[in-house]
């Protein structure tokens, strides 16, 4: 029971770690909670299954085109939505960003229908034992594309130019123009990778659960802001450690506690961590300048 | 494929439609409000109290058409409402996201006391403020330290945690079922059960609570707010005490959120959990700020037209969300200060978005 709502809280926390990534990217970048952000996880699943279902592709094939489409979303919002409002109140960025998360989710229902979609099984499930852990291999496929994607991720950051210059602009956006970086070319492409990292969970939660309905983004959304806040919100590993420590307690809160407060159990965690260690478990403090 | 087309069609089609509307719509008030600065005192206050005299009358003139009584009933739940908002979120500045659960927790006051314990409407109206109140300064006492951003995912948290709560206590809220059967008040043995009598309780209740804004708003506590929300620290070396009026200020929303919670759930005589959705929250924030933060006469206009709109465009009723969605978006870009902006009330940068509130 304990090892079988582990691995399960560990599959769980992956598809989190990823959604909570992209989220504290953008975050990083334009300090802006992206409320859109399990919104353009949603599409990206809904994108997948189109792609599966309608045009029959593969789905290796189908996942890279839910990223891909998912990305495009992601840069047209930022062009269109968040730009025009940067230099704005902090306010009217947040609430940008809400009313384009409404409109996705309400875009979504337009285009595929307000019902639940089953997401076709495209793996043959098995579940292996070794040892006493029991785990399916579709867990198997989640961690393996999430440690996949996060390396892919972590290549990209650290070692490549482009990498360099999300660094830069996250620490001082004024600074890093001046240094000849252009800074709107980052934004929207932190924004793609985010967007397309958020997709690739949205697709790994259609899989799990075999279904894709329009609301499906919205309490992910919120988890993947909880989780980065839970590890220093801007920091990519914070992230990583604050899906997993959350999709752990919650599977293990839902089992041993109850489940009914399933979803209560991520903002207590949110509540106390923000009280006793605000800057989160992995970041660290910016002292206000006067 | 066809579908696409025909969805993205209409799409651009009705945002056009909103793109210009709030071109218009901002220019009108924008004239409005310049013609109403340049009157003197008198003339003000003749306009004011047509006004109100006016709007006093609007049970009487709908009294044939139920169902407009009924949203313009809704109008003014949602004004009240958004100008207890105002009083976190316009005058102290932060950003709470949780709102409808002092909402909430004020209809389930009234509705388990009235219910369970034959409480009297009026006497468990006021335990609604009281227990909102206790919540709010629960909330605020240990979150008010966080700021912007993660004082609003706390909120948000919060609201969350409340509705849980509501749908798994059973044996209490009696869960997702709801409470059914509040009765209606009555007033000197007078049953109240029109809803021409519900609009003038609320009708009073609003111009209470434009009354207690407006004279907070230029009192020592409310430029004592302000301050805290144009410069927290500033405002601190000058003697402002700004944890003390930041929990006043929520407490004192959450009081009236509170007893607007319980006249609704006298209103439709039944309250579940999903009256209370994180949503609703996001509904009334959206009002404040589309009205124009802080400004009194701009909330009032922002709860009107997006309490009307719904109604409005049930017509085209899949496509309504969408377009909620896209005027939130298009508004912030177009006309980032709200409809009347705290700015322009004082005679200056009334076009422009010069304005220096940093908001959060």
């Amino acid at each position: 029971m304990f090892m079988e709502q582990l691995s399960n809280g560990i599959a769980l926390g992956s598809i989190y770690a990823l959604t909570a990534i992209g989220f504290t990217m953008v975050y990083g970048i334009i300090r802006l909670i992206n409320f859109a952000h399990g919104d353009l996880y949603m599409i990206g699943a809904f994108l997948t299954y189109t792609g599966l279902t309608l045009f029959n592709m593969p789905i290796l094939l189908s996942f890279l085109f839910g990223m891909f489409g998912a990305a495009i979303f992601g840069i047209l919002i930022a062009k269109f939505a968040y730009s025009p409002v940067f230099k704005a109140p902090r306010i009217n960025l947040f609430l940008s960003a809400i009313g384009i998360a409404i409109f996705l989710e309400n875009f979504a229902m337009l285009l595929w229908g307000p019902e639940t979609q089953s997401f076709p099984s495209v793996i043959n499930n098995r579940i292996y034992s070794f040892i006493g852990i029991r785990i399916s291999s579709l867990q198997l496929i989640i961690l393996g594309a999430t440690v996949v994607l996060v390396g892919i991720l972590t290549y990209v950051v650290q070692y490549t130019k482009l990498g360099r210059a999300m660094r830069c602009v996250s620490q001082d956006m004024d600074v890093s123009k001046l240094m000849g970086i252009n800074t709107n070319r980052i934004v929207y492409l932190t924004f793609a990778l985010g967007s397309g990292l958020g997709a690739a969970a949205g697709t790994l939660v259609g899989m799990y659960y075999k279904a894709v309905y329009p609301m499906m983004g919205f309490v992910p959304g919120l988890k993947a802001f909880i989780a980065a806040v839970i590890g220093g919100i801007g920091s990519i590993p914070g992230a990583m450690l604050g899906g997993l420590i959350m999709g752990i307690s919650e599977s293990l809160g839902a089992a041993y506690i109850s489940s009914g407060y399933r979803d209560a159990i991520a903002f207590v965690i949110l509540i106390i961590i923000l009280l006793l260690k605000p800057e989160g478990l992995l970041g660290r403090g910016i002292k206000e300048k006067i | 494929m066809s579908r696409i087309t025909k969805v993205l069609l209409n799409l651009i089609l009705y945002s056009g439609i909103l793109y210009v509307g709030i071109i218009i719509l901002s220019k009108v008030f924008d004239i409005g409000t310049k013609k109403f600065l340049e009157m003197d005192s008198r003339k003000r206050k003749i306009v004011l109290i047509g006004f109100i005299v006016f709007t006093g009358f609007i049970p009487l003139l709908l009294s044939k058409n139920t169902y407009a009584l009924r949203t313009s009933i809704l109008v003014l739940i949602y004004i009240v409402l958004a100008l207890s908002l105002n009083f976190v979120l316009g005058f102290a500045g932060q950003l709470s996201m949780g709102h409808s659960a002092f909402y909430a927790v004020g209809a389930y006051t009234t509705a388990i006391l009235t219910v369970n314990y034959n409480v009297p409407f009026w006497i468990s109206l006021i335990f609604s403020a009281l227990v909102a109140a206790i919540f709010g300064l629960l909330l605020g006492v240990p979150t008010l330290r966080l700021k912007g951003d993660y004082l609003a995912i706390t909120t948000i948290g919060f609201g969350e945690i409340l509705r849980l709560i509501l749908i798994n206590w059973t044996s209490f809220t009696r869960g997702p079922a709801g409470i059914p059967g509040i009765p209606s008040p009555s007033i000197f043995g007078y049953t109240i059960r029109t809803n021409t009598g519900y609009f003038y309780i609320l009708y009073v209740l609003a111009l209470m609570t434009i009354f207690i804004s407006h004279r907070l708003l230029n009192s020592r506590l409310g430029r004592g707010l302000i301050a805290i929300r144009d410069d927290e620290v500033a405002a601190e070396a000058m003697g402002v005490n700004p944890t003390f009026l930041k929990i006043l200020a929520f407490v004192l929303g959450a009081a009236i959120a509170g007893i607007v919670g319980g006249i609704f759930a006298s209103f439709i005589h039944y309250v579940n959990p999903d009256n209370f959705t994180y949503m609703e929250s996001v509904v009334i924030l959206t009002m404040v700020v589309l009205g124009g933060v802080g400004s009194i006469p701009g909330v009032i206009v922002g709860a009107t037209v997006l309490a009307i709109l719904p109604e409005a465009l049930r017509g085209i009723s899949t496509y309504r969300y969408a377009i909620y969605g896209i005027l939130l978006a298009m508004m912030m870009i177009v006309r980032p200060q709200g409809i009347i902006s705290m700015a322009s009330l004082k005679g200056g940068g009334a076009n422009g978005n010069s304005s220096s509130q940093s908001g959060n």
